[in-house]
């Protein structure tokens, strides 16, 4: 067969656990909450003690359902539960309770987008095929003492509930990656089945990655775990994707393993050695019935109790808006271009400190898309800072907005206020523009004459202008704007040297 | 906590004459052949006609071996695999005669004819799944599990510092030739 001559690229597909929002564990009464005291929220089942039995908790149920449906998927009917046996300290039972054979819920689609382009300004869509949706049991924390040579085990985490998401490989770089996870986090937080916080765990995600030429098979996968953040994501899989190909070029083989990513280095690097294949030997969970859920109240059996049943319909019903319904809606109202709608849902508070600012100013939303855009985004993002640690507040943007849309300070006065205002806590447009004396000159006496001065010692160039020679005229603004010190009413002076320029016959 | 109870048929002893009879009746109904129960004071037992299931003579035929198919063979690695996988010792000769015999006896199973029937995994499969409110019942019990706990540290439960490999299978030989097994 002919050798290809295509470049090797990179073929990505994600497993991602997310933890479910609730007040109780999956199969428990034990409280979930984050960092508890060690060991303070485990019930007797929870440490796998003889004699307990699950008991599923239907917010799970009903959170996996509302995921399900928010990713277009289809849900099962009817699920099974599984165990997947394995030994490590946090698993006191050896076994994870999981939904291997007939998950909750499968087939579904996420679409998601970044800014791509030359100038990273447009909007790229694309999709990503979720395989399935299954509930499962988390495991407890183990904290590696290496100076005792002893593991701690914290086992309030074990069997809090998990929804796992399984994706195709049909992404194909880190950037991709990064932002479909990212559209997951904010679909998650909008229905509220998972807060997505991917530092505290609540969130996971591990990343399979593999290189081959196009129209070729797949080449041998790694595992990359250990990634505790967007950013680090799309380095990680970047850096394999790389590494990968190196390993190719030099004519070497992929070894299928578990990699780590060391954030300090920016490389993966293989975790433990695994003997062999492991054998998770499933087999059904003897403890649990099938898991049923109805399509609507019409399909219910009668007499049945509704806190004993899960109806799909129901759900539907009761889904919020999601993100991608919330940039169209924000293009819709505001008529904003689609790539700032959807900066703006992306970036954690943006919008909601839009929106208060667009309240309380009459200026279009354009213009103050540009401010939050440019500006305030600009500000953050070079000191790494969130919407919410912003110290402009949107009251005191809209009142700078407005100082400017009444000729109170020129667009150019005004962002020299913003980077004071920026700089100093607290303190107002108006305060700043008096200190700083930036306050556009609009008395019309006064302007006329200093115009009529400017006129007068400056023949050559009226003449200059008088012939068609338009472009002098931003010469004698200039000498205006000197004058004044740069605090002339632009567009004022404009007008009254037109006046005052205007030859022959008028 | 139990997601069912389980009410089987009770099997105590020295029940009133009068619920022997009726029952008996019942199961008349249904199989002929069943004899008068003793009335002369004897003990009764579950295995006697109040539990009509289980048959008085048993029912099932020796399988000729040529029905079944070929015996299984487990080789060493399997049985090591198998070690490993469930950390459960069997490889004395007896161990694995019991295994190969247990093998045999379940591949009775493949005479049975299964066409169009759908597998089933529990006899609990037509049960409603009891779904639990979210609220918090449990959990304080960090003291009494702690307690359980030969080696803990500041509220932590003590563990090697990750899996302990399993020694090789000549290892495993050597120690367990001193063992009881």
């Amino acid at each position: 067969a002919p050798v290809s001559s295509e470049k090797l690229v990179g073929v990505v597909g994600l497993e991602i656990h997310a933890q479910i929002s609730s007040n109780s564990k999956l199969f428990s009464g034990s409280p979930v909450c984050f960092s508890a005291p060690p060991n303070s929220q485990v019930s007797f089942f929870d440490a796998s003690l003889p004699g307990t039995l699950p008991v599923l908790n239907r917010r799970c149920v009903e959170a996996a359902v509302m995921t399900g449906l928010a990713l277009n998927c289809t849900i099962n009917k009817k699920s099974l539960f599984d165990r997947k046996h394995y030994f490590y300290a946090d698993l006191p039972a050896g076994y994870q309770i999981t939904q291997q054979r007939r998950p909750v819920a499968v087939d579904g689609v996420l679409t998601y987008s970044f800014l791509g382009g030359k100038k990273r300004s447009q909007v790229v869509r694309k999709h990503v095929q979720i395989k399935q949706i299954q509930l499962e049991q988390d495991s407890g924390k183990s904290l590696h003492d290496d100076v005792h040579s002893q593991t701690l085990i914290d086992l309030n985490r074990a069997g809090v509930g998990l929804m796992e998401l399984v994706m195709e490989p049909d992404m194909s770089c880190g950037e991709e990656a990064a932002a479909a996870v990212r559209e997951l986090q904010l679909i998650l937080q909008a229905l509220g089945t998972c807060q997505g916080n991917m530092s505290e765990g609540q969130l996971r995600v591990d990343a399979n990655v593999s290189v081959h030429r196009p129209g070729e098979p797949l080449g041998v996968r790694t595992e990359v775990k250990n990634i505790n953040s967007i950013r680090y994501l799309a380095r990680a899989i970047d850096y394999e994707i790389q590494r990968q190909i190196g390993v190719m070029q030099r004519g070497g083989t992929v070894h299928n393993e578990t990699r780590a990513y060391d954030s300090k280095s920016g490389e993966t690097i293989p975790m433990r050695d695994k003997e062999g294949l492991q054998d998770y030997r499933f087999m059904p969970e003897p403890n649990l019935p099938p898991l049923i859920v109805f399509e609507d109240n019409a399909t219910l059996p009668p007499g049945v109790d509704s806190s004993q049943v899960v109806v799909v319909q129901k759900i539907k019903e009761g889904l919020p808006e999601l993100p991608s319904v919330k940039r169209e809606h924000l293009v819709q109202a505001y008529g904003i271009l689609p790539e700032h709608s959807f900066t703006l849902v992306n970036e954690e508070g943006l919008m909601e400190y839009f929106e208060e600012v667009m309240k309380a100013t009459r200026k279009e939303p354009r213009k103050v898309i540009g401010w939050v855009m440019n500006e305030l985004l600009g500000q953050l993002k070079q000191q790494d800072m969130s919407v919410s640690q912003s110290p402009i507040s949107p009251a005191a943007l809209a009142e700078l907005l407005e100082l400017q849309e009444t000729g109170r300070v020129s667009s150019s006065g005004a962002k020299q206020v913003f980077q004071v205002m920026w700089g100093s806590s607290g303190k107002t447009a108006e305060q700043v523009i008096q200190e700083q004396d930036l306050g556009l000159v609009s008395d019309a006496t006064q302007l006329h004459n200093i115009c009529q001065k400017v006129v007068d010692s400056h023949p050559t160039e009226v003449h200059a202008i008088r012939n068609g020679n338009a472009k002098v005229l931003n010469k004698l603004m200039g000498l205006v704007q000197r004058e004044l010190r740069g605090k002339a009413d632009p567009v004022l002076v404009m007008e009254i040297l037109k006046q005052k320029t205007r030859g022959g016959g008028c | 906590m139990s997601a069912f109870r389980l009410t089987g048929l009770c099997s105590c002893r020295g029940v009133s004459l009068k619920v022997i009879e009726s029952s008996c009746n019942l199961s008349r109904n249904r199989r002929g052949c069943l004899q008068r129960p003793l009335l002369n004071g004897t003990r009764l037992f579950s295995s006697h006609s109040l539990n009509s299931k289980v048959p008085r003579v048993p029912t099932w035929e020796q399988i000729p071996e040529e029905q079944l198919p070929p015996p299984a063979v487990v080789p060493a690695d399997l049985v090591d695999k198998l070690e490993r996988l469930a950390l459960v010792d069997f490889r004395t000769k007896e161990g694995l005669a019991c295994l190969e015999k247990a093998i045999r006896f379940a591949d009775q199973l493949h005479l049975v004819d299964t066409s169009g029937v759908e597998p089933m995994d529990s006899v609990l499969e037509d049960r409603a799944l009891y779904l639990r409110n979210d609220t918090e019942t449990e959990g304080d019990s960090a003291e009494e599990l702690l307690k359980l706990a030969k080696n803990t540290v500041e509220e932590y439960f003590v563990a090697p510092p990750g899996n302990i490999p399993l020694p090789k299978r000549e290892e495993r030989t050597a120690m367990l030739k001193h063992s009881e097994f």
